[in-house]
């Protein structure tokens, strides 16, 4: 019972930047129609700036954070002016494959700027656990964690409480629409790719100090949002946000008690399994699939 | 005409090991060649049915480790008391049974993914392959993990007037390759412009109209995919037989994207388009290589190529020279007048 309840809490815990990661993929493909390869990318560029900042320039940990997510949703800007621009109106193919070349480029660009060797990042927290009856977590996972809640519920405000967000819904729905309302529909692409950008990239950076940095750790990244968005259905943030925690609390489950060799494979089983019973995710009742 | 073109390339190709005695350049040509037959199986889904499939390398993988097992033998212990064993086999054998398992993979996959499309079909098919890469690594009793299939033998087949003959030389191979590319070709070429093929673009233009005039849709889609598989499969023995070593980075990501990348260049949709696709990047490294440029600078320009191309030339270089040259012959006729 007690390491059931301390999967619980891992699972937890880690949901949240799961949650962070799928919430950034799920807007981008909602509103813009984007399977969007590049965000794994955007996880590690997010990690990378925090290592360059807290370790080679010897920023505050906070600050290096908050640099790294502003770094990322500049990138992820950049990316959406100077890739997906021109192509708005192509179909979903052509503008997947863009993405996957971009992806490859900047991958690689990551494993020559940074080279193979994995980094570490050193948490101001204390070493110790905190301890809660029987069960105990490391406290820069209690942060992680908090941070993960506060981002997603600025995400929620921003899209339910504001004018942008409003715009953004309004895209979601219908794009021509909105258009002929006066939405600027570019600039809510441009706005919408950076935001899931800096979610992916402050998912990254709280994740990195946990773990270790290396130029791959997109692509699991990557494959487990995808994962995470398939079971909310594409396009839907309230399913993204329970996917993760549904994805944490299977891969803690599976890693516990069937086999930890198979721990990343959980994700990949969960995506074939839901989309063989049911397909719009778990969910969504809108989506159209074929 | 065009017959005698064919006969002059075919003979080019089936002479080129006698004449160019650089051995490494025939390796790189046996490589090319054998990812030229996994790019297209893959056009086959990509460029006829229009299904963007980026889980092809568990096909050419699955072959390649059927291939292996086959000739190597296994055993394995599926649950307590039940064991499954398999002693050695003859190669041929392992090549029959990686078409076969990969074509079976193929229906499977076809019968369950095709119940969704567009972004959702791609994500199954990634998902796929990954959890096929996850079972090689963690497989050890059967793939034996990352240690990988070592020593597998080469193609041994009985000749007439020369006896049990193994492949282990260059050309050898090549002409192993260049048949089994000139078989799938062949095949490829008339399946396509047979009523199924026709049936396939149809289900790739409209597919609502397809069915509304009495398609099929997923008896062609699982056709394709089976027949793909098993092509890619094929592909996959010939790499286990000539590289002779098998490990679970055979299902790398990277390798669909090469296959894609081939197919998307040369024009999908095409039968010389992963052909021309193939031969470029599946040279290109080697240049690359010459100029003493390190593989992630190789890659990057992969990725920046693979933009360029769908931005200038969306339809790929086959179609795009086919229509240049066209063009000109139209004005070549048009000026006499």
């Amino acid at each position: 019972m007690d390491q059931l309840l301390q999967h619980g809490l891992n699972a937890l815990m880690l949901g949240g930047t799961y949650a962070l990661l799928g919430i950034g993929l799920t807007l981008i493909f909602g509103i813009m129609r984007v399977v969007n390869f590049t965000h794994g990318e955007l996880y590690a560029f997010g990690a990378y700036m925090m290592y360059a900042f807290a370790m080679l320039v010897g920023a505050n940990f906070f600050v290096a954070l908050a640099l790294a997510v502003a770094l990322g949703v500049a990138l992820g800007a950049g990316v959406e002016l100077v890739l997906l621009s021109r192509l708005r109106g192509a179909d979903i193919d052509t503008t997947m494959l863009v993405m996957i070349g971009a992806w490859i480029a900047l991958q690689n660009a990551e494993q020559l700027a940074w080279t193979g060797v994995a980094k570490s990042i050193d948490n101001p927290f204390p070493a110790a656990p905190l301890v809660i009856g029987p069960v105990s977590v490391a406290w820069n996972r209690v942060f992680v964690f908090a941070v993960a809640i506060v981002l997603i519920a600025a995400t929620y405000a921003l899209i339910n409480r504001t004018r942008l967000g409003r715009a953004m819904r309004a895209t979601f729905q219908d794009r021509d629409t909105a258009a002929l309302m006066g939405v600027r529909i570019g600039t809510i692409h441009t706005a919408t790719f950076a935001l899931g950008s800096g979610l992916a990239a402050a998912a990254g950076a709280l994740l990195g100090p946990v773990f270790v940095v290396y130029p791959t750790m997109g692509d699991l990244a990557a494959a487990k949002a995808f994962a995470i968005v398939i079971l909310g259905g594409l396009g839907n943030i309230a399913g993204a946000t329970i996917g993760g925690f549904i994805l944490a609390l299977v891969e803690e489950l599976g890693a516990g008690y069937v086999s930890s060799g198979y721990r990343d494979a959980m994700g990949f089983l969960l995506i074939i399994v839901i989309l063989l019973f049911r397909p719009t995710g778990l969910f969504a009742q809108k989506e159209r699939i074929g | 005409m065009k017959a005698a073109l064919t006969a002059a390339w075919l003979a080019l190709l089936v002479t080129l090991p006698l004449w160019m005695t650089n051995q490494y350049a025939l390796h790189i040509l046996i490589v090319t060649g054998i990812f030229i037959v996994a790019a297209m199986s893959l056009n086959l889904l990509l460029g006829y049915t229009g299904q963007l499939s980026l889980g092809h390398v568990a096909f050419f993988g699955i072959g390649a480790y059927a291939s292996a097992l086959v000739s190597l033998g296994f055993k394995v212990q599926l649950a307590p008391g039940v064991a499954l064993a398999l002693d050695p086999k003859p190669v041929w054998c392992g090549m029959l049974a990686a078409v076969v398992v990969a074509g079976a993979f193929g229906w499977l996959i076809g019968k369950l993914a095709f119940r969704v499309r567009g972004a959702y079909f791609v994500i199954v098919s990634i998902s796929f392959a990954e959890v096929m890469r996850l079972v090689a690594v963690n497989w050890v009793e059967l793939t034996q993990g990352p240690m990988a299939l070592n020593n597998i033998p080469p193609l041994a087949l009985w000749l007439p007037g020369v006896g049990e003959h193994a492949f282990w030389k260059k050309p050898e191979n090549y002409w192993l390759t260049l048949g089994v590319a000139v078989v799938s070709y062949v095949l490829i070429r008339r399946l396509v412009r047979s009523r199924a093929g026709r049936a396939m673009v149809a289900l790739r233009e409209n597919e609502p109209l397809a069915t509304s005039v009495g398609i099929d849709v997923t008896r062609y889609l699982v056709l394709t995919t089976v027949v793909s598989a098993a092509m890619a499969g094929a592909a996959g023995a010939l790499y286990a037989h000539y590289i002779r070593i098998v490990d679970p980075d055979v299902f790398l990501f990277l390798y669909t994207v090469t296959m894609v990348i081939m197919v998307i260049t040369g024009g999908k949709g095409t039968l010389a388009g992963p052909i021309v696709g193939g031969l470029i990047f599946g040279l290109l490294p080697e240049t690359l290589r010459a100029a003493a440029i390190r593989p992630e600078v190789q890659w990057i320009v992969y990725g920046v190529l693979m933009i360029l191309v769908l931005y200038f030339l969306p339809a790929g270089i086959v179609p795009a020279v086919r229509q240049w040259w066209e063009r000109r012959r139209g004005a070549a006729a048009a000026a006499p007048a």
